[in-house]
């Protein structure tokens, strides 16, 4: 058993030299497979991230009435946190709202008097309430209308908002769609390209393979050494895709952190390094393995 | 040790070979005769199981061939010798490494390879040339490591398809004189050709084809056709 593996393995990476042009013409399908591959993980992780930056900027606040006791607004908090649809609910009270508005206004001068010669606080209480999706901001407005805390509530923001949310939520959702559309279709174009390659790589030996039938090598003789090869092709292509693509991720680093606030591309690749080379590898390996399988099968058959 | 009986063949409704019956018996030296078309190629491959009779039963040793599996097939593979007129040796390694093929699909140990497969080559003639690569020899050196790769698992057959058919008459005796060795050393030979003079000389059994079927069948025959 171990004698026959390790002739399939001799018999594999000798294929995989006498065959050089054949080989280095597969590899570099691949590498432009992978490549492609690669550039949809990242990109999708970049869409991803650009996604939830637009979506985190979405929020609904509820304003209420400048006598409204803190512990009505507080239980009705605690209320909003109990839906699952709610992603977070913050609590601004009357005077961190005012110290908030000084702050922002520092620098007015105008306005900074007008907010001192005052002699109450004008601003009111709020909170601020954080869906888990876009969609479901009409569903917690309408659990708002619903409670008991209707008299101490003044103002729901959704009800100015509701147009450029729901706007925004189909945009996001259809955002969503469209890259899953186009990793699938550039992955199977991959896949398709790739897997012709092979094909062909294999078709220039069939002649081979009618010879080792013929002095009785068996199906897993014969299949053996071109999966070893597969693999072979898989790996040197991931490797060389993982060194070509470094670089490239490294400059267009900080652009994409210009565009999408607190996205590190670059700590993003070298964090995720080995689920990255994993998916690749599963991708690249798994593309050669199977489509040597599949050709070989057919020349197998009486 | 080889039985056909009543085998016939058939491609799109074409009968190329019609009720074959015979029986080869171990030790024999059988030529197989008969003009380009009378199925000479088709009962080879036949027999060897490349292809599955329409009607009929072949059998060799243990194995009834029209009834083997794909997975079947390397192992009686493994008990024939094949030639072939075009060689079929693989063409990117040497003659030495198309020898031990032979023997490590039939799980042949190290020692036994270093032993056997030298020895072979030395057999043929070729013990100087066994690491040149198949394109860096001449057709009958080429016929020949196709010999020692055929014998080199003691096969219970050597079926050789017009081995001599491309190759000039002093290589065509050479390689007819390494058969007949073959076969004084105890192994079956057939040997199917249209080789009047190689069949005529040999003095052994004759199975003539024509059309498709048997016509003639003799102890020490001669190429007649009629």
């Amino acid at each position: 058993m171990f004698t026959t593996l390790a002739r399939i393995i001799k018999y594999g990476f000798q294929n995989f030299w006498r065959n050089g042009l054949v080989s280095f013409a597969t590899i570099l399908v691949l590498l432009l497979a992978v490549i492609v591959f690669q550039g949809m993980m990242l990109f999708g992780e970049i869409g991803r991230q650009a996604i939830d930056a637009v979506q985190d900027k979405i929020d609904i606040s509820v304003y209420f009435v400048s006598n409204a006791p803190e512990d009505e607004i507080l239980r009705l908090k605690e209320a909003l946190l109990t839906l699952s649809e709610v992603k977070s609910v913050d609590y601004v009270s009357k005077e961190e709202a005012l110290e908030l508005f000084k702050e922002r206004h520092a620098d007015d001068p105008t306005i900074s008097q007008a907010i001192e010669e005052l002699e109450e606080n004008p601003l009111r209480a709020s909170l601020n309430i954080k869906a888990q999706d876009p969609n479901q901001y009409s569903l917690i407005a309408g659990f708002l209308e619903g409670d008991a805390s209707q008299n101490i509530i003044q103002e729901v923001s959704y009800s100015q908002n509701q147009v450029v949310i729901d706007r925004l939520a189909k945009v996001l959702s259809l955002s969503r769609k469209i890259g899953v559309l186009l990793t699938l279709v550039c992955a199977t174009v991959a896949i398709i390209i790739s897997f012709n390659t092979i094909i062909l790589a294999i078709y220039s030996n069939k002649e081979e393979i009618a010879i080792m039938r013929l002095v009785g090598a068996s199906n897993a003789f014969i299949r053996g050494p071109y999966v070893i090869v597969g693999i072979v092709y898989g790996v040197i292509a991931v490797l060389a895709a993982m060194i070509i693509m470094a670089p490239f991720i490294y400059a267009a680093s900080p652009y994409v952190s210009v565009f999408i606030t607190g996205m590190n591309l670059w700590g993003f690749f070298l964090g995720s390094f080995f689920k990255f080379l994993g998916y690749n590898l599963l991708f690249g390996v798994g593309i050669g393995v199977i489509s040597s399988v599949i050709v070989i099968r057919k020349y197998l058959e009486i | 040790m080889i039985t056909f009986s009543n085998v016939s063949k058939a491609y799109n409704n074409h009968e190329v070979l019609r009720d074959i019956s015979f029986k080869i018996e171990p030790k024999e030296f059988v030529s197989l005769v008969g003009r380009s078309g009378a199925g000479k190629s088709t009962l080879v491959r036949l027999l060897i199981g490349e292809d599955k009779p329409t009607k009929g039963r072949i059998v060799f040793g243990p194995y009834e061939i029209n009834k083997l599996q794909s997975h079947e097939l390397p192992e009686v593979r493994r008990r024939m010798g094949i030639i072939f007129q075009d060689f079929k040796l693989l063409p990117k390694k040497t003659a030495y490494e198309n020898v031990v093929f032979a023997m490590e699909v039939a799980g042949r140990s190290e020692e036994d390879i270093d032993e056997a497969a030298p020895q072979a080559l030395e057999l043929v003639g070729l013990g100087k040339k066994m690491r040149n690569y198949v394109h860096e020899l001449s057709g009958g050196e080429r016929q020949r490591v196709a010999i020692a790769r055929a014998m080199v698992n003691q096969p219970d057959v050597i079926i050789a398809d017009e081995p001599t058919g491309n190759l000039d008459p002093v290589n065509t005796w050479g390689i007819i004189n390494l058969l007949l060795k073959i076969n004084e050393l105890g192994t079956t030979v057939v040997l199917a050709t249209h080789n009047k003079d190689i069949v005529n000389q040999l003095e052994h059994r004759v199975i003539s084809l024509d059309d498709g079927m048997v016509i003639r069948d003799e102890d020490k025959g001669k190429y007649i056709l009629t």
